[in-house]
């Protein structure tokens, strides 16, 4: 190989903005840069643009105009939803549920609400990653007033059926969140046949720009806004509307088809099967389930830091759930709440695929994997299961 | 850890670790970590006249690891074992032009080995 190919297989992280929505924001940064809020047209011109722009995402998910809440992105809409929700339903109950898989926008949230007074419930998922619908139904109580179950998982990839747990807080009158910042575009969301109150989306997992997010609220779902100022985005956001962003993020929506989801999935599949065919490798998260554009695999007896290295060196992009490439040491809490020991999660490497991404592409990293893990595993003094189990039975040195 | 955060020493010695490997006739052998809590340690000495003249290693452990017991042994070769046990961290990190300090106690398991593998060689000497 002369030059160093650029395989991106990070876009669970973020994604290349398509240049057609590029295309489509530079206006509102040149010729429509008015300010949504004023009266004169420079200010009509914006508002329209946003108006279109809440038509498209509401249309999206099966909501009205008036449902939807442009914010500054996933952290934001979970924060708004989760916090805003809890305190604006104090009065009801205060006992909150979620499960152990969340994004932190949505764990540290619920961990702060806890400090708060709050009484938080954190389910357990299958090692699978999904959500016995019975435990949900069993941790209900009379003072439940939030639900937030993800819909796709960022690390593994896990589709919840959102149907199903929707109906559930139906019956009870609960109000159901979910963190849908991966799914959007990806997974079918209809929010009335779901029975979502509130749902959290960001542009930029999508092929839009950075920074720039949403909401879905419910028509009479009580609030309390987060960000104090003026009466913008229905009294529940305050700030000048990012116009550029917005389009930018309407325009990306717009462009995803069907045939997008089925091209990526079977991309995904080749990359899926072909990694699996290396000695002692291990899918994690359900193979079902399973959001169209995430491989998540742990490659036994190595670990993920050195794999990533190697990969960048062959200029493929991934991630990985090993506690030493994280900036805290501790391996992914997805992994271990999907009950990964921390031997396998140490191997783990999630490759997430975008439109973008090219057959061409899947081949090579089909092609250097085997490499790379033979050179690891060359290093390692475990090289099977035996000498795994036989590793094990030393005395648990713990010096981290 | 980010991946400019890496010297292009730590690189080097990852990519191309030259002690990487088993002594089957190794003098002394330490063997230290766990699994369970990610990394697993083996490393191999061969004495003479009281210096490491042979040393090699194998590590289930990052890449950290990889590239600080790699400079390890690079160091401790041709050493005698009293300033061999004295290695400090700092001075792997020193040796490959610095790393985070969040990285530091990943050549922790290396430096262990050594003084396990030293131990085990005296002990054989005495009996
Ligand atoms: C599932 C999930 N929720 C929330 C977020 C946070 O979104 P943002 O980075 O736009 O704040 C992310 C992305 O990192 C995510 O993957």
């Amino acid at each position: 190989m002369d030059e160093k190919p650029e395989i991106y297989l990070d876009n669970g992280a973020t994604t290349k903005v398509d240049v057609r929505v590029v295309e489509a924001m530079i206006p509102y940064f040149l010729k429509y840069y008015g300010n949504a809020s004023s009266l004169h047209h420079k200010g009509a011109e914006a508002r329209n643009a946003l108006n279109d722009a809440r038509q498209v995402i509401a249309d999206r998910i099966n909501a009205d105009n008036d449902e939807i809440v442009f914010t500054s992105g996933g952290s934001e809409s979970d924060n708004l939803a989760i916090r805003g929700t809890s305190h604006a339903l104090k009065d009801k109950g205060n006992h909150i549920i979620t499960t152990t898989i969340e994004h932190p926008a949505v764990l540290e949230t619920y961990k702060q609400l806890g400090k708060e007074g709050f009484e938080v419930t954190v389910l357990n998922v299958d090692n699978d990653g999904m959500l016995d619908l019975d435990k949900l139904r069993s941790a209900i109580k009379d003072n439940t007033v939030l639900v937030s179950i993800m819909h796709a998982n960022n690390e593994v990839g896990v589709v919840q059926d959102l149907e199903k747990i929707g109906e559930i807080c139906a019956e009870k009158n609960i109000v159901f969140h979910s963190d849908c910042v991966q799914s959007l575009c990806k997974v079918p969301i209809n929010v009335k046949q779901m029975n979502l109150s509130l749902a959290a989306f960001a542009s930029h997992k999508l092929h839009g720009p950075k920074g720039v997010g949403a909401l879905f609220v419910k028509r009479g779902t009580k609030l309390y806004r987060q960000i104090y100022g003026g009466s913008h985005e229905l009294g529940l956001r305050a700030g000048t509307e990012n116009i550029p962003g917005i389009v930018g993020f309407a325009t990306a929506v717009s462009l995803w088809t069907d045939d997008d989801v089925e091209r990526i999935t079977s991309l995904r599949d080749k990359l899926m099967t072909g990694l699996l065919e290396i000695n002692d490798t291990e899918l994690n998260g359900s193979r079902e389930s399973r959001l169209c554009n995430n491989v998540n695999i742990s490659f036994n007896f190595i670990e993920g830091e050195g794999i990533l290295l190697h990969l960048d060196k062959n200029g493929i992009c991934a991630s990985t759930g090993s506690a030493c490439s994280s900036q805290s040491l501790d391996p992914s809490h997805v992994l271990l709440a999907i009950n990964i020991p921390h031997s396998k999660a140490h191997g783990a490497i999630r490759f997430t695929l975008s439109r973008e991404t090219k057959e061409e592409e899947v081949d090579y990293v089909l092609k250097v994997m085997p490499n790379i893990v033979n050179e690891l595993r060359g290093l390692s003094p475990i090289k099977n299961n035996e000498d795994l189990a036989e590793a094990e039975k030393m005395k648990f040195d713990d010096h981290h | 850890m980010y991946i400019d955060e890496y010297s292009d020493k730590v690189k080097d010695h990852f990519f191309h670790p030259k002690h990487n490997g088993k002594l089957e006739d190794a003098d002394g052998m330490g063997k230290v970590g766990n699994p369970k809590c990610g990394d697993v340690m083996e490393l191999f000495i061969k004495v003479e006249d009281n210096k490491i003249s042979e040393i090699k290693f194998q590590t289930f452990g990052c890449a950290t690891a990889i590239a600080s017991t790699d400079a390890l042994c690079e160091l401790a070769k041709g050493m005698t074992l009293e300033d061999a046990e004295k290695i400090s961290k700092q001075d792997i990190v020193d040796y490959l032009g610095g790393m985070p300090a969040i990285k530091v106690h990943c050549s922790i398991l290396g430096e262990e080995a050594l003084r396990e593998a030293i131990k085990d060689y005296r002990s054989k000497g005495k009996t």
